[in-house]
């Protein structure tokens, strides 16, 4: 943060004078800069911005004069919404495939999901939002193409979900599908899996209640530390699908040259990442009783 | 190298990668050769057009021909591509070496360093770097090349704390070699092999997102013809006309596929241990 803050500052030229562009008279220049804080030296802004931000305060939006934080926190549910049903459909879909891979290691279905596990990882999100976007919403008009629905009718706010999620998601498909294959491997091989095999249970209990609890551990973890390039592919996203939340928030305030919003956002979606790092570790200790007696 | 080519060759997807990875090299360096119009040559009177024999892929709404388009922006893509990692590489193997070799304190301010850039979305540092310097090509190849730092550093730093242990790095040292030379001729060439596999393994995510910022109207600019903006125009043009998107998103989606593909058998083929960590 304080690296974006001296990022901001020390680029040649008056943050305040940028933001109003050419036609900007020296009263205006001088009115934003006293609003921003601007006028005063730069070691005393440093601290009073990183005051501001450990009191839960990321500034005032200069062009409509709302807090960022009510701006900010206003657009993410919204994106929120979106990772969040990407990947539970992707963890849906990408983990049976995965531990099917696994089972039926090294036949023909097996070789066919490799292959199209790297080609969905490869797609970037946004040509399959673009090409959904063209398929099932312009020609075919299954879907909605734009916005977030109705507010209060979940049906309609699903249906706007479907389209993003799935260009979100299907890389996320491969992905897991993969890791999960992997990990399932491994795990199959495992002392303690024999002896479930040997007190006869029955396949299905063995793979999906004994060795899944283990082979999932690492998934977790990728998803967790994943939050990155999921916020980044809702950005890209939220863009084609003209949806609200942060990644189109960002783009209008760049557009607009909204400085504090811009930071505000980034500042969010950065502990957005930390947060969901910390909770898949977490989530880890409370599944594999070995990582839980080492904390 | 022949042997390399050759192995890759006899495993059906690396050949898929390497023949895409040729075709993508060649068509961009032999763009100005290929292509039949000036990519950003206006024709108004010929524009949204669909393919026909004159125009391969069609003509965008300024009328420019989308395969001329499609062909420099190749150029574009790898050019990013290969500056950026590039630059990564250079840094992150100088910054690596520090952090495994040096006292512990500086191993703690670079690890710090690295854990505060992969903490940010690099979509979002490059958003946050483009609202202050503005949109451009360096904008961006500097953006993606500081955030992809920490991976190459990370796996340099790890790789000599174990071999800086070694008896033949002590031995080197008591016989008075200097630290540049244990460094550079005894260390480096033990870590470059991971290293450069998974170089070759990030260039399709740095293409991707070249495309993403260039999409997003905030990596090239326009005259320029990128795949990223070649998918902006078919954006906006959505409602008229897919061809600029099946255009812009074909030789994106082939690149990176084949860029995968190679990558993938190329670590197979020389490092199997790699598997797990990559």
């Amino acid at each position: 943060m304080t690296l974006m803050f001296f990022m901001i500052h020390l680029v040649p030229g008056d943050p305040a004078r940028i933001m109003l562009g050419p036609r900007a008279t020296p009263e205006m220049i001088a009115d934003i800069s006293m609003r921003m804080g601007l006028d005063q030296p730069l070691v005393i802004q440093l601290i009073k911005f990183l005051g501001n931000i450990l009191k839960g305060d990321l500034g005032v939006d200069v062009l409509s004069s709302r807090p960022v934080t009510e701006i900010v926190f206003g657009q993410l549910p919204y994106t929120l919404w979106l990772i969040f049903s990407a990947i539970f459909g992707a963890m849906l879909i990408g983990i049976p495939l995965g531990c099917y891979s696994a089972l039926h290691r090294n036949t023909f279905a097996d070789r066919v999901t490799g292959v199209i596990s790297v080609a969905c990882i490869t797609a970037p999100s946004f040509v399959v939002a673009l090409y959904s976007l063209l398929i099932f919403a312009v020609t075919l008009k299954w879907f909605p193409a734009i916005g977030a629905g109705e507010k209060g009718d979940f049906f309609d706010q699903a249906a706007h979900l479907v389209l993003p999620a799935f260009a979100i998601g299907i890389s996320w498909v491969g992905y897991l599908s993969r890791l999960v294959r992997a990990s399932m491997l491994e795990v199959l091989g495992e002392n303690h899996i024999r002896t479930a095999r040997a007190y006869g249970l029955t396949e299905f209990t063995i793979v999906y209640r004994y060795a899944l609890k283990i082979a999932i551990l690492p998934t977790i973890t990728v998803i967790g530390v994943g939050m990155g390039f999921l916020i980044s592919a809702a950005v890209l996203t939220e863009v084609v699908f003209a949806r609200p939340g942060l990644g189109k928030l960002i783009i209008e305030s760049i557009t607009t040259r909204n400085y504090p919003v811009v930071m505000g956002s980034v500042f969010i979606s950065t502990g957005l990442f930390v947060i969901s790092t910390t909770i898949s570790d977490l989530v880890n200790a409370s599944l594999d009783p070995r990582i839980r007696d080492n904390l | 190298m022949k042997g390399v080519i050759k192995k890759i060759s006899s495993d059906p997807l690396g050949l898929i990668g390497l023949c895409l990875v040729t075709l993508m090299v060649i068509s961009a360096l032999g763009a100005p050769i290929f292509a039949p119009y000036d990519p950003i040559q206006l024709n108004i009177m010929e524009r949204l057009q669909g393919p026909s024999v004159n125009h391969l892929l069609g003509t965008d709404q300024l009328g420019r021909d989308l395969f001329s388009r499609v062909l420099f922006g190749g150029q574009v893509a790898l050019k990013v591509a290969f500056v950026t990692i590039g630059l990564a590489l250079i840094a992150g193997i100088v910054l690596g070496l520090i952090a495994g070799y040096g006292p512990a304190w500086l191993d703690n301010s670079i690890m710090l360093l690295f854990d505060t850039i992969r903490s940010v979305p690099t979509i979002m540092l490059a958003l946050a770097a483009v609202t202050v310097v503005g949109p451009s090509i360096t904008t961006v190849i500097f953006v993606v090349a500081v955030s992809s730092i920490p991976n190459y550093g990370r796996i340099v730093r790890t790789q000599t704390l174990t071999l800086k242990s070694k008896d033949f790095v002590k031995a080197e040292k008591l016989m008075g070699a200097s630290l540049l030379r244990i460094l550079s001729i005894h260390l480096l060439p033990n870590i470059l092999g991971p290293l450069l596999i998974l170089a070759s393994m990030d260039i399709p995510t740095v293409i991707a997102l070249e495309a993403g910022l260039s999409f997003l109207g905030m990596g090239v600019k326009p005259p320029t013809p990128s795949w990223g903006s070649i998918l902006n125009d078919g954006f906006t043009l959505i409602r008229n006309t897919p061809w600029p998107i099946i255009a812009g998103s074909i030789p994106l989606v082939l690149a990176t596929l084949g860029f995968t593909f190679l990558g993938e058998s190329l670590r197979d083929l020389l490092d199997p241990k790699l598997r797990k960590l990559l």
